[in-house]
């Protein structure tokens, strides 16, 4: 570079002025007309909010469904077609196991799709197991929700 | 501490990776388990053989490894959402973290009888 082309080269003095200003620095991870409109919500955010706090109510739910289901009045030994009809002719029961069953499929859901994220790294085999998965979640939650409204004590 | 480069995430690593493991394992159970409870929408007595291998002492024992993962998953859980949000909680996630093993190891112990007192009846004779 020659004398005249660079304005200042005193340690002190800048080197750009008006007629020779610095370079525009984009700030990092700017986001530009370019960016895909996908990135610009906040999925992300909301997912992990949404384990933390569906992860508080399935406490509950989870560990008390297991302390009636294998701890109290027997055990394994008492559940059958009979023991569901009297646990489903309570409407407080039936909400029990919808709001465990739609939140711990979502809540185990988005864990796993956190999980292929990670994992599974070809574009194409990450898709095929996340269509997979959310067919299958999709599939027993309302196979679930069908089978809580429609239950029928007197099948037989 | 000179073990540095050798291990980098030590506790806090593997209490990740169970709880990854475990909540997998419940995802896959969950799965099956409304596949199976569907079975009350076909017969009573669709429903009551299926629940029959329940009652056998492999599916017994499985289900208190069941019990294991789901009281792992849901203590590390609650850890990991104290480290997350209570202020104080980075600083005492190891502290917390063998709170968490007790607490199971208890809650293990605890469960062991009332899960098992089937299959030790059946094996055992009462
Ligand atoms: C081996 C342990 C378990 C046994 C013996 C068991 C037993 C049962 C039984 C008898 C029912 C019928 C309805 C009722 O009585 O409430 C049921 C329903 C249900 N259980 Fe479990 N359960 C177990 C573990 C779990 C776990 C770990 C979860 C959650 C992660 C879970 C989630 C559900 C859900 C969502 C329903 C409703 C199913 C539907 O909508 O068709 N269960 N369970
Ligand atoms: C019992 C109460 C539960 C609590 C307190 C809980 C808590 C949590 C939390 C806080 C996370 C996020 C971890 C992170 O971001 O690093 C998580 C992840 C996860 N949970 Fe749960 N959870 C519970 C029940 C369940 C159930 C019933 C399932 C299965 C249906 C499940 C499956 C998963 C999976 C697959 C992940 C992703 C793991 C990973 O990304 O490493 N959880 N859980």
């Amino acid at each position: 570079m020659s004398a005249e082309t660079t304005p200042a080269t005193a340690d002190d003095v800048s080197l750009y002025d008006v007629d020779n200003p610095a370079p525009v620095i984009e700030a990092p991870r700017k986001r530009t007309k370019k960016t895909p409109k996908s990135t610009r919500t906040n999925f992300e955010l909301y997912g992990w909010l949404f384990m933390r706090l569906s992860g508080i109510v399935l406490v509950v739910l989870v560990l008390g469904h297991l302390l009636i289901q294998l701890v109290l009045d027997g055990g394994v030994t008492k559940i059958g077609f009979a023991f569901v009809a009297g646990r489903w002719a309570s409407p407080f029961w039936q909400a029990w196991d919808l709001i465990m069953l739609w939140l711990a499929m979502l809540h185990g859901a988005n864990g796993l799709r956190t999980v292929i994220n990670d994992y599974a790294e070809r574009a194409n085999t990450r898709f095929w197991l996340k269509m997979l998965l959310y067919t299958a979640t999709v599939f027993t939650v309302l196979l679930g929700t069908l089978v809580i409204f429609t239950f029928d004590p007197n099948i037989r | 501490m000179s073990a540095g480069t050798l291990y980098r995430g030590r506790e806090g690593m593997w209490s990740w990776v169970a709880h990854r493991v475990t909540g997998v394992l419940i995802f896959f159970f969950l799965f099956v388990h409304v596949l199976d409870t569907a079975l009350v929408r076909v017969s009573p007595e669709a429903y009551d053989d299926v629940v029959a291998t329940y009652k056998t002492p492999v599916v017994n024992v499985m289900e208190y490894g069941l019990v294991a993962a789901i009281l792992f998953h849901a203590l590390n859980g609650l850890r990991v959402i104290a480290v997350d949000f209570w202020s104080k909680g980075p600083r005492y996630q190891k502290q917390m973290l063998w709170t968490v093993v007790g607490v199971w190891v208890v809650l293990m112990a605890g469960a062991f009888y009332p899960v098992l007192s089937h299959t030790l009846h059946t094996l055992f004779g009462s």
